[in-house]
Parts: structure tokens; C-alpha cells; sequence
């Protein structure tokens, strides 16, 4: 773990870039990390990124395509377009939750 | 297991025990495994269920319909009410191909196929007497799955089988998983893909089916790639009893959410979920289980005399991996510690070595069908510990 500074703020991170700290996430920082891998946020993305915020909340771990589908309502596959390629990984990313653990 | 560990440990005078099985016949499904090859004739990995269950418990034969967590009951597909004071779900998950559009289409055990039951193994066993070449996909819908190292074997006993029969170079063969590599944790991720690369098997990852077009003979991902293929062996999305979803104890995939070291249910106090019908983050597989139910046990009767459970577990996994001509590795790790090559049981001397192609791990693999049906469900002791140890493995680089 070490720390950043993205968006003038600093931050805590894991050697891959995503945020070790919950509340050390807000929107400012989503749109910095979202530019980070060329993602340009609209109400679409917030609303997924949200979703993935309140179940780890609630959860304790970040939630999978599956999860989010089914309990959001955003299909798979518009998953795909707003988070390109890796839509899981990149999710949790921009939202400053843990990479989702690959199941084993 | 847990019905065979229990009854020895419960007074019968205080306790009864009901089984609802919805077989009467249980299967030794890591032998599923090996039908496809030939290995093994289906007939083999079934036996009645009844012989594995100790005196002095139930058994009603049939399927659950609903638990009403609330009433602290569970209703029969025969509408018939059981009452508990404790419940225990073991109900794994299974293949269902019915949740991907397309699977179960006019090539279903046609030229798309799965190895995860009986009838798909024998089924595909008869297709590959026969085949003669051309692009083998050997395919994952989704993560978790049961035996999450079962399609890779299944690949390279693939790879051997044509090897043996003299027709490798007239089969093309592609590893298509959701993963971004051929395995989840990172150096058995780069060891079982250098394992693919070896067999020249094409590696396609990052790669979520969204259908099989029967037409075309292709997988279609959600970002729009497709694989043809000529051969395709999939593994269908693993989901829960469908009762779980029903009785509102499940999560998106019917799986129960519990506490990672316990198994109790994270809803409700008297409600357990062992083996894969739980959510734990580790390998939905038979050392799992048998390794949990261990602890299980102990803290079951530590439960009961409304004590605290202190036989926490650590995900503890351990599996064989086949690898083809004759030879298998062995893994072994737990939710913090990745599989790592080292030496199994014994620190040093073994004699099984981890992350390592042996001829002595392939033996071990072929013994334990022995070893599950006559030490593991009768929930005998095993010489092996369950939580897993450090001793014996090496910590390797990234």
C-alpha cells in the first residue's frame, strides 16, 4: 500500500492503483480515475458506480457483473460498452473498491 | 458427511436427524472428469446414497420446495412439513445451461457439450470415440464453478488423448474463459498458462458469453468477439437450488451468504449452509467441504450449548490437477495464501509436490476415488489437517 495524489487529494492505494481506504473515495476523484483509463463518466456510469458503493457497503465485498445486473437493472451488456473490456475490474476501480476477488 | 459426523457426536436421545435428498443415488463427480477419455465407465462414479448414511437418521427421498426461515420449517415438493431446530443446507450448485441463450440449442450433445453431469460426460465420451479434428473450444460461462481447475484438466487430458490417438496436429484447441487468465491466483495463473501455451492450446480471456449462435457455431461475447468452433465443451453458470432463490435465502446465484469461517447463515442463527450451496470465496470443490465440515462439526456442538464457535476456517483448498500423459499437480491454498510449489503433506518430503507435474500426484488423483467413497462420505478422519499450513511451500515472486 502506498499513497497518491490524484485529484489534488491524497490518497491510499495497492500497488495496482485502486483505493484502500472507502471514505477516502468521492466523485471528483471517480472522474480523475475514470479519465486515468480513458472513461469519461455520464449519469449511466454514476448510477453503476453507485450501485457498486452501497452493496459493498451493505456487503463487504465488491459485487460481480451478475451482481450488479440483477440487482441494479443495468444489462451485462450495457456494462460492456460504458466499462469497456474489463467491465468488473474497471468498475471497482473508479468506484475505489477492492478488484473484485476472481472467484476461485 | 456432515449427517455421518453428526449423528456420531449428537445424543440420539436429544437429537433427530431428517436427510431430504432429492437422489437416491449419489455420484462421485470428480470422476466425471475422466468418462469423456474413456477413463472411466459411467457406471463407476454412482452408488446408492443410502450406504453412506449412518444409522439412526431420517431419510426422505425427494425435493425441497421452500424454507421458511421464520417458522423454522421446510416445506417438501410433497407438501409435506418438516419442523427444525437446526438446518443444514448442502445442496451445491449445478450446471445450468439453460441460463446462457442458445446453449441448449440444435447443437446441444449435438457439437456443444458439457462434461459436469453424467449424461453430458458419456454423451461427449461418445462424440470424441468418433471425432475426427478440427477446433475444440474448451469453454467457462461464468465464475464460481465447481472444480475450478476441471476445464483446464480437462484441456490437457484433451491435448494427450489426441496426441495418443495420433491426431493432435488435426485439432485446434482454445481455452475461453471470463478470467484474464488461464487460473485466478497469479502464479498458478502463469503456471497453468504456460501449461496451455506448452500444448499450444490458445488462451482467450476477458471473455463473458453472451450466446452460442447455432447457425454460425460460435461463442458471442458481451463485447462482441466471437469463437468458432467444431467441438464445444462448456461449462454451463453454476447456480444454487432454485429453492434457495424461492425461500429468499440466496444470493444472485442461489447461493446462501454465511459468515466465511462458521457457515452460518449471516440471516438466520440456526440455519448452516455447507459445501458449495455457500458463498464463500474459495474453491467450490469436495476438499473444501470435506476440510469445512471438519471444523463444522466442532463448532455445530459448540453452537448448540449456546457456547461461542471458535473452529474458524481458512478456505482451505486442495486439488489435483490432471495434466495429461499419466502426470498431475497438486495445489493447495486458502483465502490469503495463493498455491504455491512446495512439497504435500509433509514439509520437505512430501511425498506429493505442489504446482508440479507428477506421475506420483496422477496415482493421488486415482486413489482418492477410493479415499471419497470410503473414508470422505462415511466422515472418517483423514490424515491431512484442515486449515491449511505453510510448512512444506516455497513464496515465490509474482
Amino acid at each position: 500500500m502506498s499513497l497518491a495524489t490524484i485529484a489534488d487529494q491524497e490518497v491510499h492505494v495497492d500497488e495496482e492503483g485502486f483505493l484502500t481506504e472507502y471514505d477516502e473515495w468521492n466523485e471528483a476523484l471517480a472522474r480523475q480515475l475514470a479519465a486515468n483509463i480513458g472513461i469519461e463518466l455520464d449519469d449511466r456510469h454514476m448510477e453503476a458506480i453507485r450501485f457498486l458503493r452501497d452493496d459493498f457497503e451493505s456487503e463487504g465485498e465488491t459485487a460481480t457483473l451478475r451482481r450488479v445486473t440483477t440487482l441494479s437493472g443495468i444489462p451485462t451488456k450495457e456494462l460492456f460498452q460504458l466499462f469497456p473490456k474489463k467491465p468488473a475490474k474497471k468498475l471497482a476501480y473508479i468506484a475505489g473498491l477492492p478488484k473484485p476477488t476472481g472467484c476461485v | 458427511m456432515a449427517a455421518n459426523k453428526l449423528r456420531r457426536r449428537l445424543p440420539h436421545s436429544e437429537w433427530a436427524i431428517t436427510i431430504v435428498d432429492q437422489d437416491s443415488e449419489h455420484h462421485y463427480q470428480p470422476g466425471y472428469l475422466l468418462i469423456p477419455f474413456g477413463v472411466y465407465d459411467p457406471s463407476t462414479v454412482v452408488k446408492p446414497s443410502k450406504r453412506f448414511l449412518p444409522r439412526g437418521v431420517n431419510t426422505i427421498i425427494g425435493e425441497i420446495d421452500l424454507v421458511e426461515p421464520d417458522m423454522n420449517r421446510v416445506r417438501t415438493a410433497h407438501g409435506t412439513y418438516l419442523q427444525y431446530d437446526e438446518l443444514v443446507i448442502a445442496t451445491g450448485v449445478s450446471p445450468r445451461p439453460d441460463q446462457t441463450p442458445g446453449m441448449v440449442g440444435s447443437e446441444w450433445r449435438n457439437t456443444v457439450f458439457d462434461f459436469y453431469t453424467k449424461e453430458g460426460a458419456t454423451a461427449l465420451a461418445d462424440k470424441l470415440r468418433t471425432w475426427d479434428g478440427g477446433r475444440l473450444v474448451v469453454h467457462i460461462s461464468e465464475m464460481p464453478i465447481k472444480c475450478p481447475v476441471a476445464p483446464l484438466e480437462f484441456a490437457f487430458l484433451a491435448d494427450s488423448f489426441f496426441e495418443e490417438r495420433g491426431m493432435r496436429d488435426r485439432v485446434e484447441m482454445t481455452y475461453v474463459t471470463p478470467l484474464d487468465g488461464a487460473f485466478t491466483k497469479p502464479v498458478a495463473s502463469k503456471r497453468l498458462g504456460a501449461m496451455l501455451d506448452e500444448r499450444k492450446i490458445k488462451l482467450e480471456s476477458d471473455f463473458y458469453v453472451e450466446s452460442i449462435d447455432n447457425e454460425k457455431k460460435a461463442l458471442v461475447s458481451f463485447d462482441e468477439r466471437e469463437v468458432p468452433f467444431d467441438l464445444l465443451v462448456t461449462v454451463p453458470v453454476n447456480m444454487g437450488a432454485d429453492f434457495i432463490g424461492r425461500s429468499g435465502l440466496g444470493n444472485e446465484l442461489n447461493c446462501v451468504p454465511v459468515d466465511n469461517g462458521t457457515f452460518q447463515s449471516t440471516s438466520w442463527d440456526n440455519i448452516f449452509a455447507l459445501g458449495d450451496a455457500a458463498d464463500i470465496p474459495t474453491s467450490k470443490a469436495g476438499s473444501v467441504a470435506h476440510f469445512a465440515i471438519e471444523l463444522f462439526t466442532e463448532n455445530f456442538i459448540q453452537h448448540i450449548n449456546g457456547d461461542e464457535m471458535t473452529h474458524i476456517f481458512d478456505g482451505h483448498a486442495n486439488c489435483f490437477v490432471e495434466s495429461g500423459d499419466g502426470k498431475a499437480m497438486l495445489i493447495d491454498f486458502n483465502y490469503d495464501t495463493q498455491p504455491l510449489p512446495g512439497k504435500y503433506p509433509v514439509p520437505r518430503l512430501g511425498p506429493m509436490s505442489l504446482m508440479k507435474e507428477t506421475r506420483l500426484n496422477h496415482y493421488g488423483k486415482l486413489m482418492f476415488k477410493w479415499i471419497y467413497w470410503h473414508a470422505l462420505l462415511p466422515g472418517r478422519r483423514l490424515p491431512m489437517p484442515a486449515l491449511m499450513s505453510m510448512a512444506g511451500k516455497e513464496v515465490v515472486e509474482e
